[in-house]
């Protein structure tokens, strides 16, 4: 493979496939202690990575109530900023299996130096670089031009809630896949569809380990029971049981660590998803019945029956979306990310049980949370602290500036200390504004507000040569750290 | 628990009084400052300096076994060659069975005046070959366990006077948003210098992460604010405005510390001693180290990495690649220690890497992911001199699984031993959870 470019990028995933876009939701007026105009401006400072010039103005005429509604209905709002952004990184479609191609080319030419310094094995690396660095890239232009500003919040909150690391080893290839087919079409959708798409999605695979786990030698696997006609094992060492993504599953992505399981559900969770694993040459899922620990198993009180094979996995990832502490654990984190760092309980209670009686459907239960009146209380008004991603996508919007397609925008959040995807442990970026303020990450916000107020922002495109003396002063001012 | 009470260490008990904290530290730090010398809590205390060898240094070459015959056997083209008179690109004999690699000559000095103790066959009893995970559980003092948030420099700094520290309870940060075990005690209302933690690096690194506030910088030149005049002053004033929240009082401590940076005079530095640092990035970073140190700003932990160890291509014997990287290596910290000078009674410079390399050569030249490793700690209160850890021997059964050095150290008892005989920590029990160590005699 020479060049991983392909034609032309399929840009709107969100309203592909020809199905009617869903039904506009019916909002009642907000009940709200703040004005209409500081409700307006709360709103766009939450649901969207902050205001434009201009903003306010259309979101008064829109109406508030209607303007939610749309943005909680992205298929139905028409983004031509943000295709032509998403258009201009040509490697955003390159299929997974390309890359792969592409890093076993490279791998192989390390043990062989004399091919070490071919153009097409330099070709090779250029391009996983760009296929990585696009991904990020894109991300940013997005937050920063797209309409459809509250689905890029939502993208993002998924991406962090399911996060996974460049740099452990392999996952970079399957990032780009990551965020186009596995959280992009599912961030509005069903939390048991994303939760499915995500345990099978080779980021994820790779990430917490699972795509190595198998059988440990205390127990048969479908082969051993003669379901299989592949032989375990073969001329290799078992590889036993890795309950990384097991434990994670249930503490990070479902229950929540006080959610009701012991570390014997961690390890029945791990031998249910024995055989969960990545196929290297299709860059894609694959299930292994050959190392899948076929015994019978107990998981949060439920017996899966021996001898059965992917329905293991599949029937755990059903008992963990539908339990009650699941519903807790999504709407508390999606309060803390939209409302305050300390999430009504009482807001949280309200919208889980939508969360379980829609049976997950994400939609409904953000437009629980952005519609209450916790949401519009003035305790909640302007009292979150931006992450760096919303300082840079913000300063941004607020400057009418756009990143320039190089990589050195995204270089910018990832010096204010947040690199994209660049989240080492699997808990994701926190959401509290004491993580991101101190006195070392203050110098870097300010000095960032400066330097995009003076027009010296590395990577960044400014409409005009300078900008109005009032945006350039509150770029690097403390308000403008709040959101 | 905020982080903002926790980092203020006991200014809890300040707060229940009807003072301000902040301002309150903010004045000490002033009258620090008008005396002269900024009197924060640890001026010229204890200092550790944690220095990361990213990529896993191939340590059966950076302290050779030279009286081991399997050594060559497994190394017929990269061994270090024996020490030898006539030959100076002989390993330097350390104690008659161990040397240093000739690109360490630097080290030699530390080590005749007693100040350098080499450790080998150390490392993690985790047996992943994977970088990302060693180094991670090297950072966060938990190998095999991934679900700890925090790192162990930052559970040091968060139980070192609290009463966590003194009964010793308390888990694992596990929650989400490593919340850490905020619940500090208000028993010691020191005030605590912004640059308490300092991380020469780009992001903060994994092993200060957690509740315990530290500053992470690429230079000293950029903790500060890149404007002139009107714009400077603009800055300083919206943030002068006092800790009505989180964003000002950050605000304000930013304006304490550059302040105190400022009052350090950072531009001014020279080296003392004739110290030469190279004109590496490694290099630089710790002269910034050693400005710090010496401006006496409060500095308890410093940190800086250095990467280019992950040796699988050509690594060369006595000379080529692995020699290049031990030579700013060596030079670097040789010049750190000799710019510090009668500091580093108090300083203790320890490096780490996250395991070794194989045994034996591969077929390209260079050596594949390993097991156990070396490190050196270097200080005034150092036992110098001396090869420290059990030898396991490199005969084939004497391998870990056949291919690398075994392990006999726990990389935590050399950790914990610092962090307790040199930084005064009375227990480990939360910086190092389950685990106990076995006093090497290292301090």
């Amino acid at each position: 493979m020479r060049r991983l470019i392909l034609g032309t990028v399929v840009a709107c995933i969100a309203c592909s496939g020809g199905t009617s876009a869903p039904h506009l939701a019916r909002i009642a007026p907000i009940q709200s202690e703040l004005t209409r105009d500081e409700q307006i401006a709360h709103a766009l400072s939450r649901l969207s990575y902050g205001a434009r010039p201009g903003d306010i103005d259309l979101v008064r005429r829109v109406g508030l109530e209607r303007w939610i509604a749309l943005q909680l209905t992205p298929e139905r709002i028409k983004d031509p900023a943000g295709d032509s952004a998403v258009a201009s990184y040509e490697s955003l479609a390159t299929p997974t299996n390309e890359l792969t191609a592409a890093f076993r080319e490279v791998r192989m030419a390390r043990r062989d130096t004399t091919r070490r310094g071919e153009p097409a094995i330099m070709q090779s690396r250029r391009d996983l670089q760009m296929a990585v660095n696009e991904v990020g890239s894109a991300k940013l232009a997005r937050a920063v031009v797209s309409e459809r500003q509250l689905y890029e919040q939502m993208v993002d909150f998924w991406e962090n809630h399911f996060s996974v690391f460049v740099g452990k080893g392999q996952t970079r290839l399957f990032i780009p896949s990551y965020d186009r087919d596995v959280i992009r079409p599912l961030a509005l959708g069903r939390f048991r569809d994303l939760l499915g798409a995500v345990a099978q999605s080779p980021a994820m695979l790779f990430y917490l380990d699972n795509a190595q786990s198998g059988a440990d030698s205390t127990h048969r696997t479908l082969a051993e029971l003669g379901r299989s006609s592949r032989r375990p094992f073969a001329g290799r060492r078992r590889p036993g049981l890795n309950e990384n993504y097991a434990r994670e599953l249930m503490e990070l992505h479902t229950l929540g660590v006080d959610g009701g399981y012991t570390q014997q559900d961690v390890i029945e969770v791990a031998r249910a998803l024995t055989g969960w694993s990545i196929d290297q040459a299709a860059g894609a899922f694959v299930f292994r019945p050959a190392i899948h620990d076929a015994d019978e198993k107990m998981v949060l009180g439920s017996r899966l029956e021996a001898g059965r094979g992917i329905e293991d996995g599949e029937q755990v990832l059903d008992i963990l979306a539908r339990h009650p502490s699941t519903a807790r654990f999504i709407t508390r984190k999606l309060a803390v990310r939209f409302v305050s760092d300390s999430a009504p309980p009482e807001l949280v209670s309200r919208c889980a049980a939508v969360f379980t009686k829609t049976d997950g459907d994400i939609r409904q239960v953000v437009q629980c949370v952005v519609t209450s009146p916790e949401f519009f209380s003035k305790r909640a008004y302007r009292a979150k602290v931006k992450t760096p991603f919303e300082v840079v996508a913000s300063a941004l919007r607020a400057a009418e500036a756009t990143p320039d397609g190089s990589p050195r925008a995204t270089q910018i959040v990832a010096r204010l200390g947040q690199p994209i995807f660049g989240r080492q442990t699997p808990d994701g970026w926190p959401d509290r504004a004491e993580e991101w303020v101190n006195a070392g990450a203050m110098v870097n916000r300010v000095n960032f507000g400066l330097s995009l107020a003076q027009g010296r922002a590395p990577g960044v495109r400014l409409k005009q040569a300078s900008l109005d003396k009032s945006v350039a002063s509150l770029l690097s001012s403390p308000e403008f750290q709040r959101r | 628990m905020q982080r903002r009470v926790f980092m203020k260490n006991g200014a809890l008990a300040l707060v229940t009084l009807g003072l301000n904290p902040t301002l309150l530290r903010r004045t000490i730090f002033a009258q620090g400052l008008t005396s002269g010398a900024a009197s924060l809590g640890n001026a010229r205390g204890k200092v550790l300096i944690c220095l990361f060898q990213r990529g896993a240094a191939d340590a059966l070459n950076v302290v050779p076994p030279h009286g081991e015959a399997a050594y060559y056997r497994m190394r017929p083209t990269i061994a270090v060659p024996r020490p030898s008179l006539s030959a100076p690109t002989g390993a330097i004999d350390l104690d008659g069975f161990f040397g240093l690699h000739p690109s360490l000559e630097p080290f030699k000095q530390l080590w005749t005046d007693g100040i350098l103790a080499p450790v080998h066959a150390v490392g993690s009893p985790s047996n992943t070959r994977s970088h990302f995970d060693a180094q991670d559980y090297m950072e966060s003092g938990t190998p095999d366990a991934k679900g700890t948030r925090d790192g162990w420099l930052n559970r040091y700094l968060s139980t070192k006077g609290t009463c966590e520290e003194c009964s010793g309870v308390g888990g694992l940060s596990s929650g989400v948003g490593g919340a850490g075990a905020g619940g500090g005690g208000a028993s010691n209302p020191k005030p605590q210098s912004p640059f308490r933690a300092v991380s020469m690096t780009q992001q903060t690194p994994r092993i200060l992460m957690g509740p315990a506030a530290s500053v992470a910088m690429n230079s000293i030149a950029e903790f500060s604010i890149r404007a002139n005049g009107p714009a400077a002053a603009n800055v300083e004033a919206m943030y002068a405005k006092g800790d009505s929240d989180v964003v000002h009082a950050a605000g304000a401590e930013m304006l304490d510390a550059m302040r105190i940076l400022r009052s350090a005079n950072p531009a001014q530095y020279q080296p003392r001693n004739g110290a030469e640092y190279p004109r590496t990035q490694f290099g630089q970073r710790l002269r910034e180290v050693a400005q710090l140190v010496k401006a006496d700003v409060g500095v308890e932990i410093a940190f800086a990495d250095i990467g280019g160890w992950d040796t699988h291509v050509n690594q060369g014997g006595a000379t080529g690649q692995l020699a290049q990287r031990l030579d700013d290596f060596s030079k670097s910290i040789r010049a750190l220690v000799t710019d510090l000078g009668d500091r580093m009674s108090d300083v203790v410079i320890l490096t780490m890497s996250e395991f070794g390399r194989t045994a034996r050569q591969n077929g390209s030249g260079g050596t594949d992911h390993g097991h156990a490793g070396c490190l050196f700690v270097i200080g005034g209160s150092v036992k110098g001199r001396r090869v420290h850890g059990k030898w396991p021997g490199l005969e084939p059964e004497q391998l870990n699984e056949g291919r690398d050095l075994a392990l006999t150290t726990d990389f935590r008892s050399v950790f914990g031993e610092v962090v307790r005989k040199h930084l005064g920590a009375s227990t480990l029990d939360r910086i190092f959870p389950g685990f106990v160590g076995t006093d090497l005699g290292l301090l």
